[in-house]
């Protein structure tokens, strides 16, 4: 019997080493591995968290750029709604690239050669229009719904600008805030009502009275006596007019018989004189 | 196996959500492949990320007929065989000395390891746990000093669990050098492990 004994430790000791061996397959993976690839392949987007002039906002992106921008109560209820709009799920990134933070800071800060990028699939290409075409408008300054519709040649679709702009899914970083209706009173905003929309336009330095002034008194366009063209009221080259030299508009009929031509940065449109 | 002919229908069939499925089934196992590949967790996380995202660009490529005609599981350790061999001889010729090495996997594994304590022994004898904590460390650390060509096929094998045919498509061999390097390999573990036993043995008598 004694001479078996080493031959049965020698088989239970390879039964040991194969079970150890199964064993070492028992390892966690981190879970960076699924997001990683899927943000990788863009199957998935990353998200992170960005101070903005209306406080934290969610906002997730992928290699093709911006895609939502929310604000949200938790990380879960933004993954869900981000969900919901992209058809992809969201990963929480705590390193996001630093060139995309100081791209983001800096057109935040008013920097429209900021390099942002935006991913706008799935959305019509008037929408796209629209969202690409607001985002033209400079900081600090409004354009009515009807600007965004005669730029981008669909001039009747002032109501689906509108909705283009109630549908924005980068709120912020797309100014829809900046797109206002044609009276001059500031409108809808999506992302917090019109209160949040004056904060936003205030933080750009827009002096959101005086244009809501103008607009309750009927005025459209501004010009200043020296000049030659007329403007939307917060386009930047009327801002250093001294108010004496101020002159206003109700409409564009009666500042192009005033003899009076569009503005070439803000481009209000040209009246159609009859006769 | 019945669940990769399904996926690989899926795959022919719906590209994008077949492949959420294929990465949220397989990178556990191709991140134990990579770990007992490499040795090191953070190595082990590149390796199998890098490995889906080849198998993604692969499958954009193919047509559904070769997508549903898929082996994915031997596939799909294949892409890994290989980038952990490229890796290995890349390594190889630019030697990086780390400067960093209390920063490195060990830390995690150490973490990972009481947690798979804890988890075996709610009840206490962490002894035992921590024991045998030792030993699968020690055995980890052992497959590293084997050849490539036997290391990969023990851990395809004994590890991930896998027929020889399949494992003969991994690596590109006939299913008889396969079995050698198999048993070439454990015997090789064994007999490390049965010397560094008598080792300890004797160093305890002494």
């Amino acid at each position: 019997m004694s001479d078996l004994r080493p031959r049965v430790d020698g088989l239970s000791a390879a039964r040991d080493l194969l079970t150890d061996l199964r064993a070492l397959g028992h390892t966690p993976a981190p879970s960076t591995c699924v997001s990683g690839t899927l943000t990788r392949v863009g199957l998935a987007d990353s998200y992170m968290t960005i101070e903005t002039p209306l406080g934290l906002v969610y906002l997730a992106w992928n290699e093709r750029g911006l895609s939502v921008a929310r604000r949200a109560a938790t990380h879960g209820d933004f993954e869900v709604e981000a969900y919901a709009l992209l058809g992809r799920r969201v990963f929480l990134e705590t390193e996001p690239p630093q060139r995309m933070e100081q791209a983001l800071r800096a057109w935040l800060a008013g920097d429209r050669r900021a390099p942002l990028t935006f991913d706008l699939r799935g959305q019509t290409p008037f929408m796209q229009a629209a969202l690409l075409k607001a985002r033209e408008i400079p900081y600090g300054e409004v354009r009515p719904y009807s600007w965004v519709a005669r730029e981008i040649g669909r001039p009747a679709a002032v109501r689906a600008v509108g909705t283009a702009m109630a549908r924005n899914p980068v709120p912020v970083f797309i100014p829809c805030h900046r797109v206002v209706r044609a009276d001059g009173h500031l409108g809808a905003y999506g992302m917090g009502g019109p209160e949040s929309k004056r904060t936003i336009l205030r933080a750009e330095g827009l002096n959101v009275t005086r244009a809501e002034a103008l607009a309750a008194a009927g005025v459209r366009y501004v010009s200043s006596v020296s000049g030659d063209s007329y403007c939307y009221p917060s386009c930047h080259s009327t801002q250093s007019i001294a108010p004496e030299q101020l002159i206003t508009f109700a409409s564009e009929e009666e500042a192009v018989t005033a003899g009076y031509i569009p503005c070439d940065a803000c481009r209000p449109p040209l009246a159609a004189l009859a006769g | 196996m019945a669940s990769d002919v399904a996926l690989a229908a899926a795959l022919a069939d719906d590209l994008d959500s077949a492949f959420e499925a294929l990465v949220c089934g397989w990178s556990q196992r191709l991140y134990a492949f990579s770990l007992r590949m490499t040795g090191r967790s953070r190595d082990a996380e590149e390796l199998a990320e890098e490995t889906l995202v080849q198998a993604w660009r692969a499958l954009a490529g193919y047509d559904a007929e070769r997508r549903r005609a898929l082996r994915v599981r031997p596939w799909l350790f294949q892409i890994a065989a290989n980038l952990a061999r490229n890796r290995a001889r890349s390594a190889r010729r630019n030697p990086v000395i780390s400067l960093d090495a209390g920063d490195d996997a060990d830390g995690q594994n150490f973490a990972a390891a009481a947690e798979r304590i804890a988890d075996a022994d709610p009840l206490g004898a962490p002894g035992a746990a921590l024991e045998r904590q030792e030993r699968l460390d020690e055995l980890a650390a052992l497959l590293l000093t084997l050849p490539e060509a036997q290391r990969v096929v023990v851990i395809l094998r004994h590890i991930e669990g896998m027929q020889y045919a399949a494992i003969a498509e991994v690596v590109g061999e006939p299913v008889g050098t396969v079995k050698s390097h198999a048993s070439r390999g454990v015997a090789r573990l064994r007999k490390t492990l049965e010397h560094e036993r008598v080792a300890a043995a004797q160093e305890a008598l002494s």
